[in-house]
């Protein structure tokens, strides 16, 4: 588990009374926001109108993103757009950085996934609270339910809302962290077993690699569609 | 063999877990809160400060360069469609001019021949005409000979049988029974001939 271990880079740092030192997770996150900024600016400096390779990267992502959020949250969830895109792609470079040998994955750790599900579950609560006032509280009555069922079915809501964050944190810091370990451990049989009996967890190991980089898409993007969702119930309350 | 093989697979994997997670004590790193509050600072930090200048910066240039080119797009497709109008317009007059053209070409071909054929048929009427009178004049002609020659030849036989008769029989004989037996000898000559 050497991988997900946090530790100090450069001189400890402390606000008041907590530690808010430059750790090696800090570093990834610079590191992956820079590389969005970086390649987005390059991206959206140029005005040709037939893009070349960067400008396209860019202008598919944007796209990509419109597209996944006008399919799930409708026309109302425009507002949010940057949020969403920072959110995918922020997610997706932590991923993908990640997947660099020796590299740090930011999103393994569940303190970082949580945060960020926290937030957003705390902001989608505060904008259905706010464009449909105490109404969203419907969100929690299905309609066409037997009033004899009715209130397990209200337990049972509020509590698969509130489970919301824990599951989408979970999710994505569980997925990282698995995948992660997998390779560890197959990459540990490659040496324990040499050069006799090591071919096979190696092969095991490249292939696995590739479902990894699959898998940190997949998560970003599941990521982002779930927010998506969420605010979905929140700006359009149909149950 | 096989099932030997087997389970000595199984045993080295197993040794091998135990290696590697043998490594691994002390629980899970993330876990451990040492270090939580610096992630959420820099989490925060470095987030946020992704959010803002994407949102402010990099997003509406994306946007608009997307704009752009959707309006520049639309606009090309107008142009082009106004440019296609309008060389349908000059191939459909292209077409006619072509076609006037030709019709003209057919006209000028058609009063040219006509002309020609008209001034060929006079021509031709004329020289025939000439040719006919020619013909007649020969034909009168021969036929004034061939009724000339006729009685010339009558004569001629005439004289040069009266002159055989007189060197012949030494006497003159009577010139118009000679004509007469010319004649008729001319004439058994002439059905025999017809014959």
């Amino acid at each position: 588990m050497y991988q997900f271990n946090v530790y100090r880079i450069g001189p400890e740092i402390k606000l008041g009374a907590v530690d808010i030192s430059f750790t090696n997770a800090s570093l990834f996150m610079v590191i992956s926001s820079l590389a969005i900024l970086i390649i987005f600016n390059l991206g959206a400096k140029k005005k040709t109108l037939i893009p070349d390779k960067i400008q396209l990267l860019s202008e598919l992502s944007y796209s990509f993103v419109a597209k996944m959020i006008s399919d799930t949250a409708g026309s109302k969830a425009k507002p949010y757009f940057s949020f969403i895109f920072s959110l995918f792609m922020f997610v997706l470079f932590c991923n993908m950085f990640g997947m660099i040998p020796y590299a740090f994955t930011v999103t393994s750790h569940i303190i970082v996934t949580f945060v960020l599900a926290a937030f957003i579950f705390i902001g989608v609560t505060i904008i259905g609270f706010m464009k449909h006032g105490f109404g969203y509280l419907k969100l929690f009555v299905p309609s066409g339910v037997p009033m004899v069922l009715l209130p397990l079915i209200v337990v049972i809501e509020i509590i698969s809302y509130l489970s919301r964050p824990i599951s989408l944190s979970v999710r994505l810091f569980a997925n990282m962290m698995a995948g992660h370990t997998m390779m560890k451990v197959f990459g540990g049989f490659v040496i324990s077993l040499g050069i006799v009996g090591g071919w096979l967890p190696l092969s095991f190991s490249v292939a696995l690699t590739g479902l990894e980089i699959l898998v940190a898409f997949l998560q970003a993007y599941v990521f982002a569609i779930l927010t998506c969702i969420y605010l979905n119930d929140a700006l359009n309350l149909h149950h | 063999m096989l099932k030997k093989i087997v389970i000595l697979l199984f045993v080295t994997c197993f040794a091998c877990f135990n290696t590697v997670f043998a490594a691994e004590s002390g629980g899970m790193p993330q876990l451990n809160p040492e270090f939580w509050i610096s992630q959420i600072f820099w989490l925060i930090i470095t987030f946020g400060i992704l959010f803002i200048v994407l949102t402010k910066v990099i997003l509406p240039k994306i946007s608009n360069n997307l704009e752009t080119r959707k309006s520049q797009i639309l606009e090309n497709i107008e142009t082009a469609d106004k440019q296609k109008v309008e060389s349908q317009k000059k191939i459909d007059e292209y077409e006619k001019i072509i076609l006037d053209s030709k019709l003209k070409a057919k006209s000028y071909f058609n009063e040219a021949r006509e002309k020609i054929l008209d001034d060929i048929n006079k021509k031709r009427s004329a020289l025939e005409k000439d040719l006919d009178e020619e013909i007649s004049e020969v034909e009168k002609e021969l036929s004034d000979l061939k009724n000339k020659s006729g009685e010339k030849i009558n004569k001629i036989a005439a004289e040069t049988s009266a002159e055989l008769i007189k060197e012949l029989i030494g006497e003159e004989v009577n010139s118009s029974s000679i004509a007469a037996i010319v004649e008729d000898q001319s004439k058994i000559n002439r059905e025999r001939k017809d014959v």
